[in-house]
């Protein structure tokens, strides 16, 4: 294992010890251009990221909502690939975990090996693919273990006991609890039937559980963090950046924003 | 007799589901639902009863005597253009939709790309008394106008779609993520054999009577089988309903025709199988055209129902084996295609279906005098706009 992973699992028992909950932090890799990506996760950090999901572009995504459609869309155009995206990451000096979040056809394209192989060397702990279950996960999952990178399944709030048990038997590093039925975006209130979710979920496993989808404001982040381990911040986020880092003048409103955020999860 | 997927809904190494984790028990509700209305005399009896007398089927097979003499060959045609609609493809909308209403489900979406699934969908809808939503990229619904007023008419609500490629895959993606939103309440009738599992094998099913009747009708006429079966392969419903019937007769050659566009090497085309590889795109694993990225590749057809850059998982595992040998036909080809048909027969083709006549003017498909079987999945009504701006009618 390429020492520069850091530890999920660390980093969840450090923000238990300290009674903290995690912010989970989604950007586009190459939305704004990839060029600003060190940048824009070492702001993340100082406002108080506790991980950051880096997400890789694809050209259909069906599980993301207007915001990170487009999103992905315009990192496209900019002729993001897979490569240009780990070597940003690589270059980012940020000490928290960073996980990836996409697609499985980039990954079935460079082989599911070569892949897991790649992220790990990257500095990347763990991986969440959205159009993947635990029913198709063998080949990743073994992949994954061989390069210590986690693999986080979504649990959704349609998913039975059965597959609840699945879906905490296959993941490491944490388990992702999907607040809604309906795809990624932000919304007014996250459903509070995502916490029975969790509860169903906690009563399977002892990994951590982040909650995401449609959570924007501090007091959501409140709300979830009441009884998840953390929450996660995507389509919000991806939104700001777009308007307003503007080539890092954003930086410091960024900052201010995310220790807000960051000051729900205490 | 083509086989059933395995547990995991794989055909060989094709299929399976990769969806988001939210609609995997809605999959898995579908998967028995299926079943259990595939084994019960009561769902069986209203399908076919519905089938027989509200689509018109069974459907005609027409000996061809003017193409058969100027291709030298022995052309019979498969008349799905007889059907109410228009196409295929009210088989497979009207099992779906007849399965939802058995679930409880009273909110129905789809996706569209020439417009026959949508049309097909909203009408067995209006019969049933369901709410329908049908997704269409804007592009299509430029090109195929009258059913979009169609499926209006018909109490259907029509989403144009503006992402992407604006045709046949965004049309999908956008129905797929309406119904992770509304997976309670509302069943998605895909309109062709992909999509997860089990989407390839349930649209197989109920579209197998293509086969299965063009079997029957052959042998009654002929007294033998045909020697080559042809079917133009957009998604692959019309196609493998066609081949069910007889994958099964060795000495039946099966061709599925897929969409060359400008021509292979041009890369504007949809031909997944002819020039794509394996790969993971609306819930399953089959060929599909996918840059060294794994990115999705935007497609050209003239055709907008064969305008998608995946294919049905079946399929996939049919070339790999070899029983069925796929092959492209280019957009000009298929014109041409188109015109010879109606005016040597009184047919008017879709384009769609007019790629599988094409191969019938191809040197070297076929030896001289062969018995040919001609799939004709839809009638051409709807493409007459685009017909007479390319041959300024
Ligand atoms: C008449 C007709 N034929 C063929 C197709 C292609 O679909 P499939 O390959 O699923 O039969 C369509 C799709 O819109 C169609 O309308």
């Amino acid at each position: 294992m390429p020492s520069s992973q850091a530890s999920i699992q660390d980093r969840f028992s450090k923000l238990r010890g300290l009674g903290e909950k995690a912010l989970v932090l989604f950007v586009t890799a190459g939305d704004p251009p990839l060029a600003e990506l060190p940048a824009i996760l070492g702001a993340l950090e100082e406002g108080g990221a506790d991980l950051i999901e880096i997400g890789i572009p694809f050209s259909d995504p069906i599980a993301d909502g207007p915001t990170i459609q487009a999103s992905s869309q315009r990192a496209l155009d900019r002729g993001v690939n897979m490569e240009g995206v780990l070597s940003a990451v690589k270059a980012a000096s940020v000490s928290i975990p960073i996980v990836a979040m996409g697609y499985l056809n980039p990954i079935l394209r460079m082989g599911v090996r070569e892949a897991a192989q790649r992220f790990a060397s990257a500095s990347i702990s763990g991986t969440i693919v959205s159009d993947l279950t635990p029913e198709e996960g063998a080949d990743w999952i073994k992949a994954s273990r061989d390069q210590m990178l986690d693999t986080i399944f979504l649990a959704a709030p349609t998913s039975t006991d059965a597959r609840l048990d699945l879906v905490c038997k296959d993941s490491t590093g944490f388990v992702y609890a999907v607040s809604r039925t309906g795809v990624t975006g932000t919304g007014s209130a996250v459903p509070s039937d995502v916490l029975s979710l969790v509860t169903r979920i906690k009563e399977r496993t002892q990994l951590p559980v982040c909650v995401g989808f449609g959570i924007s404001k501090p007091e959501h982040v409140r709300m979830v963090c009441g009884a998840a381990d953390g929450a996660v911040i995507g389509s919000w986020l991806v939104q700001w950046l777009a308007a307003n880092w503007q080539g890092g003048a954003g930086r410091a409103a960024l900052i201010e924003q995310i220790r807000e955020l960051k000051a729900a999860t205490r | 007799m083509l086989t059933q997927p395995d547990s995991r809904g794989r055909f060989g190494a094709y299929g399976g589901r990769f969806v988001p984790e939210t609609l995997i028990p809605a999959l898995d509700q579908l998967e028995e639902a299926f079943a259990a209305a595939w084994q019960d005399p009561s769902f069986i009896n209203e399908f076919q009863g519905l089938l027989k007398n509200y689509v018109g089927r069974p459907t005609p097979i027409t000996f061809a005597p003017r193409i058969s003499e100027q291709t030298g060959l022995h052309v019979t045609i498969k008349r799905e253009d007889l059907n109410h609609t228009g196409a295929h493809k009210i088989n497979n909308a009207l099992g779906q939709c007849l399965l939802a209403k058995r679930m409880g489900k009273k909110r129905i979406i789809a996706e569209t790309g020439a417009g026959q699934h949508g049309v097909a969908t909203a009408t067995i809808c209006a019969l049933l008394g369901l709410e329908c939503e049908v997704y269409m990229g804007v592009d299509d619904c430029a090109r195929q106008q009258l059913n979009v007023f169609r499926m209006r008419l018909l109490g259907a609500k029509v989403n144009e779609v503006t992402s992407g490629t604006r045709t046949l895959k965004d049309a999908l993606n956008e129905a797929m993520r309406d119904w992770v939103a509304t997976v309670n309440t509302t069943h998605y009738v895909i309109g062709t054999a992909a999509g997860p599992h089990p989407y390839p094998y349930m649209v197989r099913e109920f579209q197998k009577v293509i086969g299965e009747e063009a079997r029957a009708q052959y042998l009654e006429e002929y007294k033998s089988l045909p020697e080559y079966g042809i079917a133009c392969v957009g998604g692959g419903s019309n196609a493998i309903g066609f081949f069910a019937g007889f994958v099964g007769d060795p000495s039946v050659k099966l061709f599925g025709v897929e969409a060359g566009g400008l021509g292979i090497e041009s890369g504007s085309h949809a031909a997944p199988l002819t020039a794509g590889e394996p790969g993971v795109l609306h819930g399953s694993f089959s060929y599909l055209m996918q840059d060294a990225e794994g990115q999705i590749m935007g497609t050209h057809s003239v055709s907008a129902g064969l305008d998608y850059p995946g294919v049905g998982a079946e399929h996939s595992h049919l070339k790999d084996t070899g029983r069925v040998e796929y092959f492209a036909v280019t957009d000009d080809e298929a014109l041409t295609a188109f015109k010879e048909v109606a005016r040597l027969e009184g047919i008017i083709p879709a384009f769609e279906s007019a790629h599988a006549f094409a191969p019938l003017w191809m040197k070297d498909r076929f030896p001289k005098g062969a018995l040919v079987l001609v799939n004709l999945s839809g009638r051409g009504d709807k493409d007459m706009e685009t017909a007479a701006r390319l041959f300024k009618l």
